[in-house]
Parts: structure tokens; sequence; C-alpha cells
């Protein structure tokens, strides 16, 4: 079975989007022989779904916009619960990353005077979106694709090899992260267990720094806008390697999804649509989102239709209209409207740019969407509202990280950002942080990666039990259980739908305690028939098998997001219990970390893992060998960690009637 | 390798056949019917088409279709596909013998007796099923050399007119679903072409950078209009025009970037006194 292959390289980065991409650049720009492993072709990932912008407070539309203010907005649409350090350094390298794209070839959108143009979005204080018409993130893929090929080309000509110190290989799936083991070792990252979606082969990547850059987790859910790849991989790969997953009850329903006709249910519809003057109404043509305008933010939104209306050409003296609260807030006040019978034929709300503005000025800014619902829905835009509901789109938790450094907590050699990387946006994100996060953490991740990789005592060698054991793993589908007892193979892609609906049903925008607890018994029973998952046909590129493998990451993922969301009994961001409706301000310097459940943990008779208060010792992280793909009725403990106090000089960013709306007693005290 | 015979049809799977698995039928509308498909399915050492009777709801696309074959009858079926939204153009494929996306070919397009023929693309080598080697294309992709940044600007000081970046940026609208490149008769049916010509897509990359108000290529002694014609092969385009048409995002791919490319190579190629200023302003300083 060992006659894997093996290649040595210095960073491996898993996924190619943007934060994949970035750090790939940063890694090889700092030396570092760089491999990216990606599961799509190079140039596909969900990145180029990205729409509205990239917030970076270049101040080009609006002067008065500077980091400290971005560093504000992102903490209130997070709710305070933000890493705040990682908020800050967001905040103030956005900019320098943005520009740094044009130094690649990149073309934004520009302002009369030749500058970016910046758009304004939803809790963004100021116009702060770079972006080009509403296809950005096609531009920011784009882009680093293009220096990647650029880099590639500087060494075609200094090695006469395109690949000699960076080489994407595309189609190709990692399964395992492995570690050094060994009785004297540290647990340090040695390397990755890949295979070839095209051909099957498997092979082995050695190398002393992982970077995890593989993005979310909303095809664990029915209605999403996220593509296929969005199985969680990064999330299961660092769990099973034996790294903390943060806040993964934190799940952002981006607002505006297409709800008709049904094949397209999910599909985004950008904020921008809203940003540049779109409006939500109901059935009854009213503009609902001025009876949602939460306590917290009501200083900062209009109380009048008109006084809204007037804030687009008027900013300074007119507050903004309250469409473009906090994607949470207004994901939950469509969410209301339906429930109370005033939604739309199709279930959801009208959202309206049709009366707004004229259709060639709808046609330039929003080229997309015209096309979109054009030829998906056969719906004009410019003449008549499009139907809107929410749509399960990002996930705020992922892997527990340093903050300057993107290094997974405990794990070394191991790094994540992007949205796998969890805490940068706090319980909920707001849009355009997520292009700016992707390029700030994603070149720390491949910095620190590749000084972690050039240290002397760089961890080089893979330990040939740990192949054998993930070969087998990822084989097995071949081999399913079969009709022993009268079971039959199960059919991956309907183990897939049924989990996509037990989330959507019971985990969604709205949850109760009962639900999540019957939730995670039915994770339990599709894990134990997820282990009957077969398979037919060969290895060569068989859709069946690599489904059947991205189970595995889907259920653990889910879990965590069930376990988390049990546990949180508050509603903040993308977290809303229907039996907690308030924020609880001593739930805001709590983090729930989901580790892998230690094996002995692992019975059929064990109950719910125990939920402990203190956080484990940071190198004491159980490690998930094969025995992590058992079934089992849980998988995933909870542990509660205090995060530390905001920096003063950040606190004083805000006022003292604003933070008791949030910091708990002592905090306020302190 | 799989054994089915090319008469396969649903009938002959297991228990598996369940068109409306998770209640995805179920949305109350009389307007399902069952439709006739014929896939192509097979390998590097030769396939050919199958017959399919899979459902059809109301407002699917093809790439629906696809994916409910691969969940009731056919789980091994190779496809691409990403975004479902015409964003990433991953699911390229030939439909009746047109390149297009499957994502974005609405079932309502065809007649409900229409047998709908889906191939893969058929200027790429096959890898299985619907899936080609689209390796071509990366590799003309590494052969147009990047973007030259002025030496003179750093970053944040870049600054260009709206109506300066709007030609580029039509071009950068590209989702790289190589459709045109699929399309284009210079290298559909001529293997041999294959070396000396990049295709619509890479020869448009040469026009959008080109056409780049910031583009630092010429100072460093790079001519993207005559490396257009002598090394990405412009000349081979006889301006048939049917790469603009099949394009998903409707970029006037022959009119705004191959013609005003060739219009200002052979400017370059004839001109004397252009040839001549080159000349003198290339002079190293």
């Amino acid at each position: 079975m060992s006659q894997v292959e093996r290649q040595q390289w210095d960073v491996v980065v898993v996924g190619a989007g943007g934060a994949g991409l970035r750090a790939a650049i940063e890694a090889r720009e700092q030396g570092a022989r760089t491999a990216v492993i990606c599961k799509s072709l190079f140039g596909k990932a969900h990145t180029v779904m990205a729409e509205g912008g990239i917030a970076a407070s270049m101040g080009n539309v609006n002067s008065g916009d500077n980091w400290q203010v971005h560093f504000r907005d992102t903490l209130r649409g997070g709710k305070f619960l933000n890493q705040w350090r990682m908020a800050e350094l967001h905040a103030r390298e956005a900019p320098d990353r943005v520009w740094e794209l044009e130094t690649w070839g990149a073309l934004f959108d520009r302002t009369k005077d030749g500058r970016i143009s910046q758009r304004n979005f939803g809790g963004h204080e100021y116009p702060r979106l770079a972006h080009v018409g509403d296809r950005t993130g096609l531009e920011l893929i784009r882009t680093l694709q293009q220096k990647i090929v650029a880099l590639q080309q500087e060494d075609k000509r200094e090695f006469g090899n395109y690949e000699a110190r960076l080489k994407v290989f595309q189609e190709c799936t990692v399964t395992r992260v492995l570690k050094d083991e060994s009785a004297s070792g540290d647990g340090r990252v040695t390397g990755a267990f890949c295979y070839e979606r095209e051909s099957g082969r498997f092979f082995v990547i050695e190398a002393p720094s992982v970077v995890l850059a593989t993005g979310g987790i909303g095809k664990s859910f029915k209605v999403t806008s996220n593509s296929w790849e969005y199985t969680g991989d990064g999330h299961a790969l660092a769990l099973l390697a034996g790294a903390p997953l943060l806040n993964m009850e934190f799940v952002q329903f981006h607002p505006t999804g297409m709800v008709w006709p049904p094949s397209v249910k999910g599909i985004l519809v950008t904020e921008s649509v809203r940003g540049d003057g779109g409006v939500l109404r109901n059935s009854e043509g009213k503009r609902f989102m001025f009876d949602y305008i939460p306590d917290v933010f009501k200083e900062k939104y209009a109380e009048s239709e008109a006084e809204g209306d007037r804030w687009y050409e008027d900013p300074d003296h007119n507050r903004r209209p309250p469409e473009l609260l906090p994607r949470d807030e207004v994901a939950r006040a469509i969410n209301a409207e339906v429930k109370a019978g005033r939604g739309s034929p199709h279930g959801g709300v009208f959202l309206d740019v049709s009366t707004r503005m004229p259709a060639e000025v709808i046609r330039r800014r929003l080229p997309s969407m015209y096309h979109q619902f054009k030829e998906l829905a056969d719906v004009d835009i410019t003449a008549e509202a499009m139907e809107v509901g929410p749509t399960c789109h990002y996930v705020m938790g992922g892997i527990a990280v340093e903050s300057d450094t993107a290094a997974a907590r405990g794990v070394p050699g191991l790094f994540a950002a992007g949205e796998v990387a969890g805490g940068m946006h706090g319980s909920n994100r707001l849009g355009g942080n997520s292009l700016s996060d992707l390029l700030v953490f994603g070149r720390r991740a491949g910095l620190y990666a590749a000084r972690h990789a050039a240290a002397p005592d760089a961890a080089r060698s893979v330990d040939e039990a740990q192949v054998d054991t993930a070969a087998a793993e990822a084989l097995r589908p071949f081999s399913a259980e079969g009709p022993r007892d009268g079971t039959v193979p199960e059919n991956p892609y309907t183990l897939h739908q049924e989990l996509q609906q037990t989330m959507n049903d019971l985990v969604g925008i709205i949850r109760r305690e009962g639900e999540m607890a019957e939730a995670l018994e039915r994770l339990a029973d599709l894990r134990q028939r997820a282990r009957r998952a077969g398979v037919e046909g060969h290895r060569q590129f068989n859709p069946g098998w690599h489904l059947a493998l991205d189970l595995r990451n889907m259920l653990l993922v889910s879990e965590c997001v069930a376990r988390a969301a049990l546990e949180r009994t508050e509603s903040r961001g993308g977290h809303t219990r229907e039996d907690h409706p308030g924020m609880n301000r001593d739930w805001r310097r709590v983090n729930l970390l989901c580790r892998l459940a230690e094996p002995a943990d692992d019975s059929p008779t064990a109950g719910r893992p125990d939920v402990r208060a203190e956080p484990a010792a940071g190198s004491a992280a159980p490690v998930g060998g094969l025995a992590a793909a058992e079934p089992a009725r849980g998988r995933i403990a909870l542990t509660r960690v205090t995060t530390d106090p905001i920096r003063p000089d950040l606190l004083a960013l805000f006022d003292k009637e604003e933070l008791v709306k949030y910091l708990a007693e002592e905090e306020l005290f302190e | 390798m799989s054994t089915r015979t090319p008469s396969e049809t649903a009938s002959d799977q297991g228990p598996a056949e369940r068109p409306d698995a998770a209640g995805e039928g179920s949305e109350a509308n009389g307007s399902a019917y069952d439709a006739r498909f014929r896939v192509w399915r097979g390998d590097v050492d030769g396939g050919d088409l199958r017959d399919f009777t899979v459902r059809v709801n109301d407002g699917e696309v093809v790439l629906d279709i696809i994916h409910r074959l691969q969940a009731t009858q056919a789980p091994d079926l190779a496809v691409r596909w990403n975004c479902k939204a015409g964003k990433c153009g991953s699911c390229s494929a030939e439909i009746n013998g047109r390149p297009r996306l499957m994502c974005m070919t609405r079932m309502s397009v065809f007649g409900r007796d229409d047998v709908i023929t889906v191939t893969p693309l058929r200027a790429f080598p096959v890898v299985r099923d619907l899936v080609t080697d689209v390796g071509f294309n990366y590799e003309k992709a590494r052969e147009v050399p990047s973007f030259v940044p002025p030496e003179d600007l750093g970053p944040g000081e870049y600054r260009m007119m709206q109506e300066d970046v709007d030609r580029s940026q039509e071009f950068r609208k590209c989702i790289e679903c190589f459709l045109c490149q699929d399309t284009c008769h210079v290298v559909r049916d001529h293997e041999e072409n294959k070396t000396a010509f990049a295709g619509p897509r890479f020869l448009m990359r040469v026009a959008e950078l080109d056409m780049h108000p910031l583009d630092a290529a010429a100072a460093s002694g790079l001519d993207r209009k005559s490396t257009a014609q002598e090394e990405h092969g412009l000349g081979y385009c006889n301006i048939t025009k049917c790469c603009s048409e099949v394009c998903p995002e409707g970029i006037h791919i022959t009119d705004n970037a191959l013609i005003p490319l060739k219009e200002r190579a052979v400017d370059r190629k004839y001109d004397p006194l252009v040839w001549l200023g080159n000349k003198i302003r290339r002079r190293p300083t």
C-alpha cells in the first residue's frame, strides 16, 4: 500500500480562493517553495462569487474614513464578539492590500478623479467598498491568479521551469493533515495526504507548514449561496489534527438570495442592490425595515423613508436607510415578515431597484444581477421587483488562530486564513469585510508559514503508518459494508440531501433548543449511515466517491454548529434563539471552542460530551486518528474560554453609552 | 470501468431510483415532466452516448438534470461545476452540439419531446464523461507576458479614468469557461494549430493588457501588439465571430479585442513611421 508518491515543499496551501492565493504569493515571495492544492480548476474558487466589493478605508469617496472607523463598524457588526486584534489588523492593513492589487493589474471602477471608487454597504459608515461592478470577487481571483502566473514566469526565466518554486495542484483534495506523532515529537505538522480527482491517485506532500484556506461550510445547508466546494474541509482537517474551532454557532444567512425558481433558490443577490438604492418591501408594499431597527442601532439609521432617500445624495446631514443594517438584522426581518404572512408569492419579500433608478444605470452598476435574473428567472430587474429571502452564506466560526500570525492554536506548523479561520468577524460579518479578510490574513498566513518552514528544525518527513491509515480511510467507500444484516450501501447523494435538510430545518436562521437536540440525534444517525456510504465505479473522476469523502467533513462541522448553537443561550449576530431572544452581555466574553472528543469519550454509550468550564491545556488536545471517522453518539466536545479584554485605546473609539449596551458589568468596571 | 450498455435506462438501476429525493420535486408544480437525455459517457479509450429518462421540474437548468442523474441513476457520472450561477465557468459542455454553460441553459428553451444531447467540449481531450483536459488553456495563459507595473508609481498612486479602463474591464469579465476556445475553428478540428495559436481568450488577454492605461510593457521593451501577431497566432483568426457568439458574458471578443488588436498589429508591422518612431523611442536611456 505504501507506494504513495511523496513530494517535498516548504509550504502547502490548501485552497485557491482569495486567502489561499494571497498566502501562496506571500510565501513564495518570502522564498518558500510553495504548493497550492485546490479541489477545482485554478481560478474557479468560490471567491469569484463575491459581488459587492472589498472593504478598505482608503477614504477615496469620503475622506472622513480611516481604519479606526472601519474597526468600529466591524466590531458593531460582529456585536463585539470579534477577536479585536484581528479586527484591528484587518482595518489597518486592508487599504495596502487593495492598492497592491492594482500593481498586479487589477482594474477597479474609478472615481471622477481617477482613484478607486468606493460604494456604500450594510454596516459601513462611509462608502468603503472597492469594486468592479458586481463582479469584484472575479476581479480579485483573476488578479491573484495572474500574479501567480507572473511569479511562475519569473521562475521560468530563472530556472527554466514554471513550477520551480510555486505550483498549483488543481483538482486535488486533501483528506488529512499529517503530523509528527512520535513520542519525542511535539505534534507538529509534517505534510498533507491528497488525492487527484482526475485519476484517483494518492500522493503525499511533505512540508513543515500547512495553510488551510478552504472557505466555508454552506453545503451542509439546503438553501445556500455556496458552491459545492464548501464542505467544511479545512474546518474538519483542523479538528482531526487536534486544533480547536471557535464559535461555530455563528452562521450568516445573507438576507437576499433568490427564492424562485426552486433550482436557483439560494443564489446570491448582492447587497450592492441595496447599497446603490434598492429597497425591501413586503406584500403590502411597505418598506418594512423601518420597523426592525434594533435599539443598539437606533441613532444611526433613518426614521423615515424621506430621510433615508436623502442620505444617498447627502450623507452628512441624513442617516442611512435601514435596508443597510448589518445582514443578520435584515435576514431576521425578512424571515419575520414572511412568517407574518406578508411575504411574496414564492415565500420571500420584494427587493426593488426598478422604481429607484433608470434602467440603464441598473444595467451598468448591477450587470450580473440583471443577467442572472433575466437568464434564470425571466425577471427584468429594471422593470419589476426581485423576490428574495435568506440564504446560508458564510460561517463566522472557524479555526481558532493567533491574531497576528494566523497560526492555528495548539498545532505547530498549521495556519488558517479566510473564511475557514474564526474570530475576525465576531458573531456577524459585514459585507465587504470578507474579501479584505482574505487578503490581510492570507498574506499574514503565508508570511508566518514561510518563516515557520525556514526554521532550522522544521519537520520534514511523514510517517509511513499515517500514510497507510489515510489511504485506507479514503478507499473505504469502495468497500462499504455490504448487505450483511440486511443493510445496503447508502447512497452518498441521499445522505447529503438529508444532512442539508436537517441543518436547514433544525439549525437554520431561527433556532430552538428542542430542534437542535433533534438535529444532533439525526446527525448521529447520519454518521452511522455515512459509514456505509458506498460508491460505484472506479477512482477516476468519480463524483460519488468525492462526495462520500466530503461527507465526513460536513458531518463533523455540522455537529460543531449544532452543539455550539445549543450551548449559547442568547441571540447575537448569526445566532438567533427563539427561546433566548435577547443579547446577553455576560455571553460577550464567552467563546465556545469545539474539539474532537477524546477517543475514550467515544463509546456509543457516552452521552452528550461534557462541556468543560475551563479551557483545556494547549497541547492536551486530542488527536484524531482513523477513529475519528468511526460512528459515535458525539464526536465534538465544547470548551468555554474567555476572551482577552479589548485594548483601552480601541475601546476609547466608542462612546460610553454604546459600550454599556455590549460589555459585561465587570468589563465596564475595569 | 463501467460495463453498462448504451441502451441503459433508469429502469436498469437499483433501488436508488428516486427522482424526487429529499422532497425536491414536491414543490407542487404541475409542470414536472420526464425528459429524454443522451449523455456521452466514456474516457480516453472511447465511449458513447447513453440514454436516460429523467424528471424535470419548473425552472430547472441542464445542470440540475445532470445532478439528478448523478443522484439517482449514475452516481459516478463525471462533471465539473462550482457556482451554478454563471460566475465561475466550470460547467462548460456541448448541448445539442452547441458550446454552453450547463448552469445557464434553462430546460424551458427545449421542447418537452426533444432529446437533449450533452457531450464534452470537443476541442479538448476527454478525461471522463463530461470532463475534459483543459490544460491547453493554462499553458497558453502562461505564455502571455504579465502586466508590467509602471516603475514610477507606488501602490495607491495609480490614477486612471473610468473611460480609460472600460475597454479592458469588458475583457476582465471573462469567467474562463473556455467556450470560445472550444468553438474557435482554428483549433476545434485542428489539433496541429494549438502550438502556434493562443485562442480567443488569450488573444483577448493580450488586448486587455495592451489597452490597460498604465501597463508599462512598452517601456520595458515589450510590444504587445507585435507579439500578438508573432507569438500568439493572431493571424490565424479570420474574424468569423464564433467566439463572441458563444460567450456567456456577452463580451464582444472579436469586435472589441481581436479586430482592434489586428488593426494595431498591422499598423506596427507596415507603417514605416511607426516602425521608425519605435526604433527611436526604444533606444535605451
